[in-house]
């Protein structure tokens, strides 16, 4: 039935005296089941008496959480007093004089937003509109097919990390109990998100420490190798934490290995314009399987190549296809994609950042800006590569054993995996204060050109005098 | 729940092969029910009246229904652009909310991170007492803000709900809530609104707030409290903290979500904090090193923008002194406009009891308004609110509270013809 709510029957009288009325005078003890409580403290309001317990934690058993690898580097790094050191950990640009960089076309964004005095109302939960469309044209191209024919949902997340865990989240509600497979190494985030997401995953082979090179056959093997239907995460352009990327051929290749065995390729684009200096370049390995009308997952970082770091900005891209495109029921499965995405974002933060997104979306909106910008990346990509030039030179004349160390120029984009172990790692910062992640990582952002000897001597050092 | 039919579906589309196959990956992923409370943001702006009116999401809105960017915060814009990052925010944040003189910020005694906004913090809280209490439960109030559901469902802990607010008075059932506190398991996990109850408006006395911080002890709960609001109920930040401070009398080891969303006009920045009472620092920093660790697997760190905003604005006493002014003065203009809806209902006549649209307090009325009247309002008065009759206060202005109480009085009239028949009877 149906009972009306309103009424105009008045308030029912407070029951609340009635606890006071009983508790008058009488002195209670506490009491907790699952803890050694102690009767301290006798407190009196107003009329009441009451002995409580003392309150002993409910969280007392937790324990300090192991720092994490990589930004415990930089906390590291930081209680370092001695002048020489030098912080190859976390993959964030610096300039020469190895300071932050907020880009000129960042800087001059946020004036037009700041003139504009726009508001801080809620987005939707998907995000900004306009860093939606925008985002998606710089990841396919504002001419592909994909985007043309409205099969792409695209959803603004928080940075890679948050599209990524958006994607994982979608994986573990509609595909239970499809794996995830995951490069060997990776990003030590990837594992954390998976895990937590409660997706199950599984390595492929990728890095070959003989050759400091990719383990092409092992790759494919294992990709091969693993059920039907799984999930393959890939990285886009300039693979963290190796600096490896496959070539247009091996690229070929692993997405017919990917399409025999009915998997889903999951791209992590972190460096678009990074790796190379092109964006559209370092988008080449996404477009080649989206030409090929694969299915697939995207996510997407601006923190690295916006320098938009602490804003956490980023999106989740899906892009359906089928064998009939006539029949239209991309878009459908899209907008349906995307709602179960927002539902699944809701409950994690509602709606995402508004700051990043406008910044985004007026940098690649604006002409000038976005040339501007490709210019900017193009710069730091640059000094990236002449920095890594320099390792090398002085890699080569300091180093007499005749070790081949070109493995540096061939790596790509912010990182370089030197084929330094654990203990050569920490040999690096205990002896030469040179703080990297101990697989042996060093992040050429951190590095200029003046330090390229020191480190040089550093790395030699470790390599040889070191097991 | 239906995805469940629906992964059978994609076991069953798993099989295809990629030739052959017309049916994709994602054919068997239905679309999302709508978020109740966007969904009426989402119907209104596709409404062309020229009369309409927005009373679904709770985001203020000046006298001229627009939103509005507060004054310390665009100084504070100014100020931050090009500075460094700073991590006073935290600090700031506990000082606001358990009192700048109290113990636990004395003595460094919470585990507070920055977290992004009020969602995010129960997001955390929730995954957290997942991990290091993986049976309990979580009790909510009936109602609660819709939200709260999700969230915990989706960190996979069940959930319970107590006793609060009571239809036919429109007021706070004390008695029932403070038997389902006594009758719950002991060391239950409880969620509370502070002040400014979302969504009734409904908030305990200060009596009941001690009476419910007594009983805590005796059955060794632990209080969770969802801070959205602090402000905008009595215009005062300090007096909308009494319950917590109440219970950091009694010495609760508390969790404390905090918004900036509506107490300084930052929605869309995502800034909030989550903080969780501890014995000592030292546990302190375990606990926040976990909670760090969640949220690094969530979405790494929190946007940054907002933060900056928030401690420029609590560490400069100019713009915190400003900030506490502007917002008194949106608490003051949503309590003038309940007094003035009200009054306009009273004055068209209506035989309905009306008290509660000023006994409640905060940005909104649980207005009593039935689905059908809602519905009506909608489609007839292109006036939008959640199905649950729930009014976003925010939304009314001195241009549009004629015709709200016109058309809520019209919706109601049968109610009204009703309750006349009735009162003719018993009499």
């Amino acid at each position: 039935m149906a009972s009306t709510m309103l009424s105009i029957a008045s308030a029912t009288p407070s029951a609340s005296l009635s606890m006071h009325e009983k508790l008058k005078g009488k002195v209670k003890l506490g009491s907790t089941t699952n803890s050694t409580a102690g009767f301290i403290k006798t407190k009196s309001f107003g009329r009441v008496s009451m002995v409580a317990a003392v309150n002993v934690s409910r969280f007392e058993g937790v324990t300090m959480a192991p720092p994490d690898p990589i930004l415990g580097v930089s906390e590291a790094f930081k209680a370092d007093t001695d002048e020489k050191k030098l912080n190859l950990g976390v993959g964030a640009y610096r300039t020469e004089e190895l300071q932050p960089y907020v880009l000129d076309v960042v800087k001059k964004a946020e004036n037009l937003m700041l003139e504009r005095g726009e508001n801080k109302e809620y987005l939707p939960i998907e995000g900004l509109a306009a860093f939606n469309k925008v985002t998606a044209e710089l990841l396919f191209g504002a001419d592909n097919s994909v985007l043309k024919e409205q099969r792409v949902a695209t959803v603004q997340g928080l940075s890679g990390t948050g599209s990524l865990r958006l994607a994982a989240a979608l994986i573990e509600r509609y595909f239970p109990g499809a794996k995830v497979l995951i490069s060997s190494p990776t990003w030590g985030n990837h594992k954390n998100i998976f895990n937590d997401a409660r997706v199950p995953w599984s390595e492929y082979r990728y890095y070959d420490p003989k050759t400091v090179g990719l383990d092409f056959e092992g790759m494919i093997a294992d990709i091969k190798a693993a059920p039907g239907g799984s999930f393959i995460l890939l990285h886009g352009c300039a693979h963290n934490p190796t600096g490896i990327d496959p070539t247009p051929e091996q690229w070929e290749k692993i997405a017919d290995v990917i399409q025999e065995k009915n998997h889903i390729p999951f791209f992590d684009v972190a460096y678009q314009g990074f790796a190379s200096g092109s964006l559209d370049n370092d988008a080449s390995s996404v477009r080649l399987f989206a030409t090929r009308g694969m299915e697939l997952l995207v996510a997407q970082s601006y923190s690295k190549n916006l320098g938009l770091y602490a804003e956490r900005i980023g999106a989740m891209n899906v892009v359906c296809s089928s064998s009939d495109l006539a029949a239209r029921c991309c878009e459908v499965a899209v907008i349906q994609v995307k709602s179960q995405l927002k539902r699944l974002a809701r409950p994690m933060y509602s709606n995402p950042p508004v700051h990043g997104a406008r910044i985004v979306a007026n940098v690649v909106g604006n002409p000038a800006l976005f040339d501007e910008w490709k210019a900017e990346m193009e710069m730091m990509a640059g000094r990236i590569k002449n920095v890594r030039q320099k390792l090398f030179d002085s890699l080569s004349a300091k180093d007499k054993s005749g070790k081949d160390w070109s493995f540096i120029l061939r790596q790509i984009g912010m990182f370089s995996f030197t084929g330094l172990n654990k203990a050569q790692s920490d040999n690096m910062t205990n002896k030469w204060h040179v703080y990297m992640t101990k697989d042996g990582r060093i992040s050429l952002a951190g590095l200029s050109l003046a330090k390229c000897e020191y480190l040089a001597d550093a790395i030699i050092d470790s390599y040889h005098n070191v097991s | 729940m239906y995805w469940r039919y629906l992964t059978r579906a994609a076991r069953r589309c798993s099989v295809h092969t990629t030739s052959s196959r017309t049916v994709g990956w994602w054919d068997h992923v239905a679309p999302a029910a709508k978020d109740p409370i966007n969904g009426v943001t989402e119907a209104f702006l596709a409404d062309p009246s020229p009369f309409k009116i927005n009373l679904g999401v709770g985001a203020y809105r000046d006298d001229k229904g627009r939103p509005v960017v507060l004054q310390c915060v665009r100084e504070a814009e100014a100020k931050i652009a090009g500075s460094e990052f700073l991590t006073k925010m935290v600090e700031e944040s506990v000082k606001l909310v358990y009192g700048k003189d109290s113990d636990v910020v004395k003595e460094g005694r919470s585990a507070g991170v920055q977290a992004l906004s009020g969602t995010g913090a129960c997001r955390l809280f929730a995954e957290f007492q997942r991990r290091f209490h993986p049976e309990s439960h979580i009790y909510f109030p009936d109602p609660t803000w819709s939200n709260h559901h999700n969230i915990w469902r989706d960190a996979q802990i069940p959930e319970r709900t107590y006793h609060y607010y009571d239809p036919d008075s429109k007021s706070l059932d004390f008695a029932a809530l403070m038997d389902d506190i006594k009758n719950a398991p002991d060391s239950s996990f409880f969620l509370f609104h502070p002040s400014a109850h979302n969504p009734t408006g409904v908030d305990p006395t200060e009596e009941q707030w001690r009476e419910i911080s007594y009983q805590f002890k005796v059955k060794g709960h632990f209080p969770f409290f969802d801070m959205a609001y602090q402000g905008f109920a009595s215009g005062d930040l300090d007096k909308d903290a009494q319950a917590i401070r109440i219970f950091l009398e009694d010495e609760h080891l508390i969790g404390c979500a905090q918004s900036y969303a509506k107490s300084m006009g930052l929605y869309g920045h995502r800034v909030g904090c989550l903080s969780i009472l501890c014995v000592d620092s030292k546990q302190a920093a375990a606990i926040r090193s976990q909670i760090q660790q969640i949220a690094r697997a969530m979405y790494g760190s929190p946007p940054v923008h907002g933060i900056l905003l928030v401690e420029t604005i609590l560490s400069d006493p100019n713009l915190k002194s400003l900030w506490i002014d502007e917002v008194k003065i949106m608490a003051d203009r949503i309590q003038r406009k309940r007094t003035t809806l009200r009054q306009n209902l009273e004055k068209l006549g209506s035989s309905l009891n009306w008290e509660h649209i000023t006994n409640q307090l905060g940005m909104f009325c649980f207005s009593g308004l039935t689905p059908y009247q809602v519905d009506r309002l909608a489609k007839e008065f292109h006036i939008y609110m959640t199905q649950d009759g729930r009014i976003s206060m925010a939304g009314v202005t001195t241009g549009n509270v004629n015709y709200l109480a016109n058309a809520i009085h019209e919706v109601t009239r049968s109610e009204q013809e009703t309750a006349k028949i009735l009162c003719s009877i018993s009499v």
